[in-house]
């Protein structure tokens, strides 16, 4: 089929066999990107045939050859190499042979594809390192941030509060919706939920006892954390990544400007401040869910609202403060530092949002977890 | 450079082109033509809107006004199918390179073969691996761009540039960051493609070194009156030119300290 071939296009291969087993390939037209796989379709339909003692091209014919139409004649050296035949190339137009001299006749071969196969052994000895790495790395972080952060509350003239403000614009302010928004869905279906089998015990009141604790003590901080880091977090990582890919974290350090001081400490701060104000908010919208699912229930807003009170303490509230303050940490910490770990590239910046996301939310529930346990042994 | 003398086909042809981001104009109301097969330099001071009047030829921005005719179809009216069959015919290489990370040198080349042809891989290989020799860097197949150094990239890009073995080609900055040697062996690269295959080049540089060598005809352009202030050869210009700017232009002079 030589369907390869472009009809409005001027190329076409023909040959001839001599009794000595030589075949002499005529070449005619155009040889470039648009007719080269019609040509090189033709010569390996006849090579496949039977293998010829000589190849010879004449190029007589040849109206036009650009380097990719050059690539046939290297294709054939190669070919001819590979099983031993003689190859001659013919009238060639000079300013062809030029182009053709630009390339080493063995240029396929030469790049042997190097792909070195790693053993299971190899695969494991160079995670384990980079593991410990990586840890050694974020230890070495969270002390310099540590310092950063003790030294800025020392001089707090240091801090750059102009970027402090910024942040927290973003941070806080922008994402004001959306944690209104899961909370209070949240806090909805969970008093949804929980009133269907508490009906059968004609204690649907109980609700309000079940959402307030579970949204102060939980879920309010959790959501509040998750919505973040996944907001900002990542934002973190991207921003800090792309200066790195950038050289503009090597040109803080030259300046003599310590970059933690710099975009660490100002993202954490901005966190600190924020992200316990967003959880009051979300715990106040989750509660707004459950009143919203009360009401339909036939329940006065009053009775929802002093059931709440009488669950309730402080202590379940501010414990929840306590945790968020804590993921706040977590979330500015893991989006900074996996921002600074940023490799060269943009693909790299995109590993880096991935790794803060998730290493951000793996995180904060482990934290979650420690802080329930250690709540329970406290007697909180 | 016989070249000139040829009954001079025009390739591509720039009618009353203004250029303005916003308010804000960069080049105003500028006409010139570009020949099949020559070396064309685009030159001026730093700031004076070469690389915008290179990214406007490449129709990558809609002028404020003007015409930008390639081969006879204007870049600035056409849309989809009609524009991809004038860009198949330009390759361009970037100040910065513009490799994609996540390919390998040789993935990068072999792109716009995958996109546009029907190449088989191998060949399509092997195409890629000449072109990769012909910016002399063999052997790099298989790097990713963040393990070249800055003039590798720009090598690798102006092979892929190269990739479709396109009718023009442009190149911002090709020789910036490169060593001597290397810059000089470009340029012979670029004088040869311009002789073998009449490729035609629109370039923008500064090298002088390299324009005296490479460029048939340049424009130069003034950031003070946004409009081409000579055009010529290099050498005449340096000799002959009217203009005291650009003849210290082209003899590397600082500026002096004049009443304008």
């Amino acid at each position: 089929m030589s369907a390869n071939k472009p009809v409005s296009v001027n190329a076409e291969l023909s040959y001839q066999k001599a009794p000595d087993g030589s075949i002499v390939v005529f070449l005619k037209g155009i040889l470039n990107s648009d007719t080269i796989t019609y040509f090189y379709k033709e010569l390996t339909n006849l090579l496949k045939i039977e293998i010829p003692r000589k190849l010879t091209f004449n190029c007589k014919d040849i109206t036009y050859c650009d380097t990719i139409g050059v690539s046939l004649f290297i294709k054939a050296a190669e070919l001819a190499r590979q099983n031993n035949y003689g190859y001659e190339i013919t009238n060639l137009d000079k300013k062809y042979t030029q182009l053709l001299n630009l390339f080493h006749p063995d240029t396929q071969e030469a790049v042997g594809e190097v792909t070195i196969k790693e053993t299971f052994i190899e695969r494991l000895g160079e995670d384990s390192l980079n593991l410990l790495g990586d840890i050694k790395e974020s230890i070495t972080f969270i002390g310099q941030a540590t310092i950063a952060l003790l030294q800025s509350l020392l001089n707090p003239r240091k801090v750059r509060w102009n970027d402090v403000l910024i942040t927290s614009e973003k941070v806080g302010v922008n994402a004001f919706g959306i944690i209104a928004l899961v909370n209070f869905l949240v806090g909805l279906v969970i008093s949804f939920q929980s009133a269907i089998p508490l009906e059968k015990y004609g204690g649907t009141i109980f609700v309000a006892d079940l959402l307030v604790l579970s949204t102060f003590r939980e879920l309010g901080p959790l959501m509040t954390a998750i919505v973040v880091n996944g907001r900002s977090g990542s934002a973190f990582a991207a921003e800090i990544g792309t200066m790195k890919v950038n050289e503009e974290v090597d040109a803080l350090t030259t300046m003599g400007l310590d970059p933690i001081r710099f975009l660490v400490v100002p993202k954490i701060i901005a966190s600190l401040i924020m992200i316990p104000i967003l959880t009051v908010f979300g715990n106040l919208f989750a509660l707004i869910g459950g009143l919203v699912v009360m009401i339909t229930l036939g329940f006065p807003p009053v009775a929802y609202l002093n059931e709440i009170v009488s669950a309730a303490s402080y202590v379940d509230f501010l414990g929840g403060l306590f945790k968020s303050v804590f993921f706040a940490v977590i979330i500015a910490g893991v989006g900074c530092l996996e921002g600074l770990k940023t490799q060269k590239g943009p693909a790299a910046v995109g590993d880096s949002t991935t790794s803060a996301v998730v290493r951000g939310i793996i995180l904060i529930i482990l934290f979650d977890g420690i802080f329930g346990v250690l709540f329970y042994y406290l007697g909180i | 450079m016989e070249d000139k003398m040829e009954d001079r086909e025009v390739i591509i042809s720039v009618k009353n082109f203004t250029a303005a981001y916003g308010a804000n104009v960069i080049i105003d109301n500028i006409s010139f033509d570009v020949y099949k097969g020559e070396i064309f330099v685009i030159l001026g001071g730093s700031g004076c809107g070469k690389s915008t009047v290179l990214k406007h030829m490449i129709g990558l921005y809609p002028p404020a006004s003007g015409q930008i005719i390639i081969e006879g179809e204007d870049i600035t009216a056409v849309e989809d199918e009609k524009k991809i069959g004038i860009l198949k015919k330009i390759g361009v290489s970037y100040q910065s390179g513009a490799l994609f990370g996540s390919m390998t040198a040789l993935e990068n080349i072999m792109l716009p073969m995958e996109e546009f042809t029907n190449i088989t891989t191998d060949m399509r290989k092997l195409i890629a691996k000449m072109k990769l020799e012909i910016v002399g860097l063999k052997g790099s197949e298989n790097k990713l761009p963040s393990e070249l150094s800055g003039g590798m990239i720009k090598r690798v890009a102006l092979a892929r540039a190269m990739a479709l073995d396109p009718e023009i080609l442009f190149l911002d900055e090709p020789s910036a960051g490169l060593d001597p040697i290397t810059s000089a062996e470009l340029d012979q690269l670029i004088i040869k493609l311009a002789k073998n295959l009449h490729i035609t080049f629109v370039i923008v540089t500064h090298e002088l070194a390299s324009i005296y060598t490479i460029a048939d005809r340049v424009i130069m352009l003034d950031k003070k009156v946004k409009k081409i202030v000579a055009t010529g050869n290099p050498q005449y210009l340096r000799d002959n030119s009217k203009d005291p700017w650009v003849r210290q232009f082209f003899n590397r002079e600082a500026e002096v300290q004049t009443a304008n």
